[in-house]
C-alpha cells in the first residue's frame, strides 16, 4: 500500500509546491512588513504540519500505551521524526522573518520559547527511542502524549501572553488575497506530511520485519 | 657541576633572547610613531567632529542601512525545500539499507532450510 501511496501523495504535493510560489508572488505586500511577510506562507504551514504530526504521534502513542499495538508504535516513531523536521523548518524560517520585521533574529518570548521546548521534547522522544533500550517504547509513548498536550498551549500562547510574535487571530481574519496563497501552501504541506509519513512508516515496518527475522534466526 | 653550568648558561641565553625581543619591539614602535608623525598620520587620526552627547532617534532608516528582504525570503523558501528533499533522501537511504539487510538475512535463513 505504501509503495503506491507515496508516489501519488508526493506528486500531488509537488503540484502544490510548484504553484505556491506563483500565488505567493501575486499576493499583495503587507503594509508594515512588506516583502519579508511572504515568508509567512511557508512558515505558518510548516508549524501546522508539525502540529498535525504531533497529533498523530500523540494519538498513536495513546493507542500503543493502552492497546499495545505495534503498528501504532511504528506510526508514532515516524510521526515524531516528521514533527522534528517540520519544526526545524519553522524554527529556521521564523528568525529569517524576524530579523527584518523585529530587527533581531530571536526573542525569548512565550511563543518562541515554547516552540523551542516542544522541538526539544520531540528530539528527546527520538533520542529515547534510539538509545533508551528495553522498555523505552512505553516511556516514549508517554512523552508523545505530553508533546501533544503542549500543542494547544503553544497555539494560544500569543493570546495569553504579550509577545512580539503576531497573534493567532491574524489567520482567520486574513483578507482573501492573503488567504489564497496561505491555504494553498497549507494543503501542500499537509499532503507533503502524509507523503513523508507513508514512506517513513514503511521504513519502520521494514525495521520491524528485520527484527522479527533476527529473532526467528536466534530461536532456531 | 656541569649541570649547574648548563642551567646558568641556558638562563643567560633566555635573558639575552628576551632582551633582544624587547629591544626590537621598542625600536619598531618608535619607528612607527616617527613615520606617523612625519607623514601627518597623527593629524589625520584626530576626529573632525565633536563627540556625540546622546542618541537621537531617526524616523526612517536610510536605504543603505536597510536589510534587504528578498534574500531572506529566498533563503527561507530554499531552507524549506532543502530540508524536505534532504529528509526524503535520508529516508530512501535508510530504507534501502534495511531492505538490503532484510533480503540478505532472508536469503541466509532460506539457505539453511533443508
Amino acid at each position: 500500500m505504501h509503495r503506491r501511496l507515496f508516489p501519488a501523495l508526493a506528486g500531488l504535493s509537488l503540484c502544490f509546491f510548484v504553484v505556491a510560489p506563483v500565488l505567493i508572488v501575486r499576493a499583495p505586500y503587507e503594509s508594515t512588513m512588506g516583502l519579508v511577510q511572504k515568508i509567512f506562507y511557508f512558515h505558518f504551514p510548516a508549524w501546522m504540519a508539525m502540529f498535525l504530526a504531533i497529533f498523530i504521534l500523540g494519538i498513536s502513542s495513546g493507542i500503543y500505551l493502552f492497546r499495545r499495538k505495534p503498528a501504532a508504535d511504528r506510526l508514532a516513531v515516524a510521526s515524531a521524526e516528521l514533527a522534528v523536521v517540520f519544526g526545524l523548518m519553522g524554527l529556521i524560517t521564523g528568525p529569517l522573518w524576524g530579523i527584518k520585521a523585529w530587527g533581531v533574529w530571536w526573542q525569548w518570548d512565550a511563543r518562541l520559547t515554547m516552540a523551542v521546548i516542544l522541538e526539544l521534547i520531540l528530539v528527546a522522544y527520538l533520542l529515547l527511542r534510539q538509545y533508551g533500550g528495553a522498555g523505552s517504547d512505553r516511556l516514549a509513548a508517554g512523552l508523545g502524549l505530553f508533546a501533544m498536550a503542549n500543542v494547544p498551549f503553544l497555539y494560544i500562547s500569543t493570546e495569553i501572553w504579550r509577545t512580539v510574535h503576531p497573534r493567532t487571530s491574524v489567520v482567520p481574519t486574513l483578507p482573501v488575497d492573503f488567504g489564497i496563497p496561505l491555504w494553498w501552501s497549507l494543503v501542500g504541506f499537509i499532503v507533503l506530511c502524509f507523503a513523508l509519513l507513508s514512506v517513513r512508516s514503511r521504513l519502520e515496518e521494514q525495521r520491524g520485519a528485520l527484527d522479527q527475522l533476527y529473532l526467528a534466526v536466534e530461536e532456531e | 657541576m656541569e649541570r649547574i653550568e648548563g642551567l646558568v648558561g641556558s638562563t643567560a641565553a633566555g635573558v639575552w633572547r628576551g632582551g633582544c625581543c624587547a629591544a626590537v619591539t621598542v625600536t619598531l614602535l618608535a619607528v612607527g610613531m616617527m613615520l606617523l608623525a612625519s607623514g601627518g598620520g597623527l593629524d589625520a587620526a584626530q576626529p573632525t567632529e565633536a563627540a556625540q552627547d546622546g542618541f537621537v532617534p531617526m524616523g526612517d532608516i536610510p536605504p543603505e542601512d536597510q536589510l534587504p528582504a528578498a534574500p531572506l525570503l529566498v533563503a527561507a523558501y530554499a531552507v524549506v525545500w532543502a530540508i524536505a528533499i534532504g529528509y526524503l533522501w535520508t529516508i530512501w537511504r535508510r530504507l534501502g539499507s534495511v531492505e538490503r539487510e532484510l533480503a540478505e538475512v532472508a536469503r541466509r535463513v532460506g539457505g539453511r532450510e533443508p
